[in-house]
């Protein structure tokens, strides 16, 4: 295996598996954050027939 | 909108919720189509390419599905007719939504099979019934006609030639799995099945990947046939062909296709599954972290586990010659002679198949809740009376599939037109529905409602032109270098037309229950025409 395939091979890993961790942390870790930062959400107006 | 009603079926978690979405999107071609994809197009330089369609094409679209499917669910509806209706605003869009029905009903009928093929081979290494005989220069034959026996190629009607088949008791059984599972529901079915059977997939796979990254080299009369270099082989940078540099791979066209394919299977937009999913969300629910965490678990077991399993395993005992093959070829007759060889391999075989069970369990119990919840909300009916019927659907055609077994031509026509090109027309038309009818700037609103996360403002530009543009290019490369080789074969294989006319008779059946359930919700002024704004929680309480 050459030193760019390990390259390629670390940094694919890497980024997914850092993709998951920073998923799951925020979705197991933090979940009572929504409610904090959207106690109040914004009113959709679905109005819109000319857009 | 005082009558409108809740929608009956909740998630009883958000976890769990991911981990549907992530078992129907992670399937067999994470372990086997994936490697093959890379491989082939480039080695390590092909994921380029795969991560920027991960980026650009997969999860926008992702998050598209949810957002429509959470949009319609606060209509109270849960099905693709009746939620591209509310998008849509047209009845053409309820009967467009057709699509979002017939691809999962189809897929099921032929997937439900290869699912079967899955546990009977783990059942066979469990009980140590594949047996290759001792001369090892035969395996891979015996191994390929092991494959064509169990599934039936040899003729048509072998599964149903009056003796008990092992193939056919195995299918019974998982047939009635799934329909158990379902008629239990969303939360106490799905979600609690997905959700210990996520894990457990995970534990198989990484059992696996111990195994084989501590092979070593086996037979030390084969230096190069190692570990290292079976690593190497999938993820050394090279080009394609042997023509030119690896950095050529990245200038032909055709490799950043492969790549975007793959993601888009892959992810297993343009099912119809990920928007009835999302339907059963609460307004306030995140769908932003929800989805991105559903696609990255996708890609932890394609790259991390799919990437380092498959063809280094086949490359250390067989070489480079073992590690073609296709899904099929590498799956069921190239990895079986490759646990004979391992050590402990009957073990780690049956962990293997039982893995790829439990894969395409996950995937084929989405495939059939979007129909169910069509049929209860559509006509009206109860729980078990859907069940009943989509079995009975789902029954006649497996068993047509099952039947006309002789070289899997009915398994690989309807994959062919309704497991690849009509799940690229459902993505376009969800795509365009979303981006240019629905309006991209209301979606990216929607869907920050509840947002623990921000959607990146390149979502709008990658749903409104990057997506549709990509879809549209697929689908004409499909029409021009394709169409004609598969009509050719519909009109000169009986058992192609037969396909065909399976796929128009479901069509057609769809399309007149689409008719009935229209009138039906505009008789009790649950027509999809939309309201001034979002009905509010009390509106839509019970």
């Amino acid at each position: 295996m050459t030193a760019s395939g390990w390259l390629f091979m670390l940094i694919s890993l890497l980024f997914v598996l850092g993709l998951n961790v920073f998923c799951f942390y925020k979705v197991l870790v933090k979940p009572a954050a929504v409610e904090e930062l959207h106690a109040a959400p914004p009113l959709i107006d679905t109005k819109d027939e000319g857009t | 909108m005082a009558n409108k009603s809740r929608p009956k079926e909740q998630w009883a978690s958000r976890l769990g919720m991911i981990m549907a979405v992530a078992g129907s999107a992670v399937g067999l071609g994470n372990f086997l189509r994936f490697p093959g994809q890379a491989t082939e197009n480039g080695g390590g330089a092909f994921m380029i390419p795969y991560f920027c369609a991960l980026i650009f094409l997969g999860i926008p679209i992702c998050w598209a599905e949810w957002t429509m499917g959470k949009y319609g669910g606060q209509f109270g509806f849960n099905s693709c007719p009746a939620i591209f209706g509310v998008l849509g605003r047209r009845p053409v869009w309820r009967y467009l939504g057709v699509l979002g029905l017939l691809v999962p009903v189809v897929i099921y009928m032929y997937y439900v099979l290869i699912e079967s093929w899955c546990l009977g081979y783990a059942w066979s290494y469990l009980v140590g019934s594949i047996d290759l005989g001792p001369d090892q220069s035969l395996w891979v034959g015996k191994s390929k006609e092991f494959f064509k026996d169990f599934v039936g190629m040899n003729f048509d009607g072998l599964m149903l030639d009056g003796k008990l088949h092992i193939s056919v008791i195995v299918w019974a059984i998982v047939f009635a799995l799934n329909f158990l599972l379902i008629y239990r529901g969303l939360s106490r079915g799905i979600e609690r099945f997905c959700t210990w059977a996520m894990p457990v997939m995970a534990i198989c796979a990484i059992a696996v990947l111990v195994r084989v990254l501590t092979l070593g080299t086996p037979d030390p009369s084969l230096p190069d046939q190692s570990v290292a270099n079976g690593l190497g082989f999938m993820w050394n940078p090279k080009p394609v062909k042997d023509e030119g540099t690896w950095l050529s791979a990245l200038a032909k066209p055709q490799v950043w296709m492969n790549a975007a394919g793959q993601i888009f299977f892959s992810l297993s937009v343009g099912f119809g599954v990920i928007i009835n999913y999302a339907s059963y969300l609460k307004r306030k629910d995140d769908i932003v972290l929800s989805g991105l965490t559903a696609s990255a678990t996708n890609e932890f077991f394609e790259v991390c586990l799919g990437g380092l399993i498959t063809i280094p395993a086949a490359f250390v005992f067989l070489g480079a010659a073992g590690t073609v093959g296709g899904t099929f070829g590498l799956g069921f007759n190239t990895l079986p002679v490759v646990f004979l060889h391992m050590p402990a391999g009957r073990l780690f075989g049956f962990l293997w198949f039982f893995m790829l069970f439990l894969a395409a369990i996950t995937s084929s119990l989405s495939m059939l809740q979007p129909a169910i919840a069509f049929l209860e909300e559509g006509l009206g009916i109860g729980r078990r009376a859907s069940v009943a019927m989509l079995g009975m659907i789902t029954l006649l055609g497996s068993l047509f599939v099952i039947y006309f077994s002789k070289d899997l031509v009915a398994l690989t026509t309807l994959d062919d037109w309704v497991g690849t090109a009509m799940i690229v027309l459902l993505a376009t038309v969800q795509v365009i529905l979303f981006s240019w009818v629905f309006g991209a700037n209301k979606g990216y609103r929607f869907a920050s409602e509840g947002a623990q996360m921000r959607l990146p403002p390149l979502f709008k530009v990658a749903i409104t032109y990057i997506a549709p543009l990509y879809l549209i290019a697929v689908l004409s490369l499909w029409c021009w270098n394709d169409l004609p080789e598969k009509l050719k074969q519909v009109r000169e294989n009986e058992v192609a037309l037969f396909s065909m006319c399976v796929i128009a008779g479901v069509l057609v059946f769809l399309l007149i229950l689409i008719n009935i359930a229209g009138k039906r919700w505009k008789a009790e002024e649950r027509d999809t025409s939309p309201p001034d704004r979002l009905p509010t929680e009390q509106e839509v309480s019970p």
